[in-house]
């Protein structure tokens, strides 16, 4: 894990450090397993194929874990996640890179806190946007 | 397509109405479980839960009326999720579930018509203290 990033080392505009993840059928069905969403779209691919997807599809919520796990990681044991959005725009396939990125758009003080808006989202190979969404977290102070 | 509407008698006959709680002991091996398979290595997530922890803790109620419900539209897919944090959920705590389904929009679609269901779902700790708001819109289509 990297060092502690504080309120006084960001503005808006800097980037969070991006996260790639590649995730498997395998992964898939473990967090079919581990969240009890046994969609079939998720790891069957004659089930996805006859309901018109181009093959198996990560779950969104997965995409979204990814992207949480990006902003937890930047975060350290200093900062708070506040609120996590994401709106599942595309599909992310199997056996392709998910490349998850963040971008700090505003950060303000409030009742004593440092909070920092950032937008997230994730894309696939071809540069498609399949997740977007933000995050509201709190930073700790260098003072 | 059938004439049959879109948001059926049953459907709207859901809407606002509570779900629940469902009661969920959070276990260590659940939480570094749902960790390993999202495969997210923090050593934070052995005491408390990763953010989309929430995922686990399913108000089942709910979803299976939901996505069972009544409609010509057979295909379902997962629109957007909201996650509001005020309280952590860590291994030891006992989270109860209630959820209901707020709005049911139809709109036509290039392949015909669609439905978003949106949903609320609040997760509260054995102290009475609500540790997480949920919100999520599911496409049927």
């Amino acid at each position: 894990m990297s060092e502690q990033v504080y309120y006084e080392d960001i503005e808006a505009g800097s980037e969070i450090p991006a996260l790639v993840k590649y995730p498997t059928t395998m992964q898939l069905v473990k967090y079919a397993g581990a969240s009890g969403d046994y969609y079939q779209i998720h790891y069957d691919k004659d089930f996805a194929l006859a309901n018109g997807l181009p093959g198996v599809i990560v779950h969104g919520w997965l995409a979204l874990s990814f992207l949480g796990q990006m902003v937890t990681d930047w975060l350290g044991e200093g900062g708070t996640l506040l609120k996590l959005n994401g709106s599942y725009r595309g599909m992310n396939l199997v056996h392709e890179d998910i490349i998850c990125n963040g971008k700090v758009t505003k950060k303000y003080v409030e009742d004593g806190k440092n909070c920092a808006r950032v937008e997230i989202w994730a894309e696939n190979p071809q540069g498609e946007k399949t997740v977007t969404g933000s995050a509201l977290v709190t930073l700790p102070s260098r003072g | 397509m059938s004439d049959e509407p879109v948001i059926s008698e049953e459907l709207q006959s859901m809407l606002n109405v509570d779900f629940g709680p469902e009661v969920y002991e959070i276990e260590r091996g659940m939480v570094k479980k749902f960790a390993e398979a999202v495969e997210d290595p923090n050593p934070a997530w052995q005491q408390a839960a990763p953010p989309t922890f929430s995922a686990a803790l399913v108000p089942t109620g709910l979803l299976h009326k939901l996505f069972n419900a009544r409609t010509p539209l057979t295909r379902l897919l997962n629109g957007a999720s909201e996650l509001e944090y005020l309280q952590p959920i860590k291994v030891g705590d006992v989270i109860s579930v209630t959820g209901r389904l707020t709005r049911l929009r139809q709109v036509e679609g290039k392949e015909g018509p669609t439905l978003f269901m949106f949903t609320e779902v609040n997760y509260t700790n054995q102290k009475g203290e609500l540790a997480v708001k949920g919100k999520n819109t599911y496409i049927k289509y």
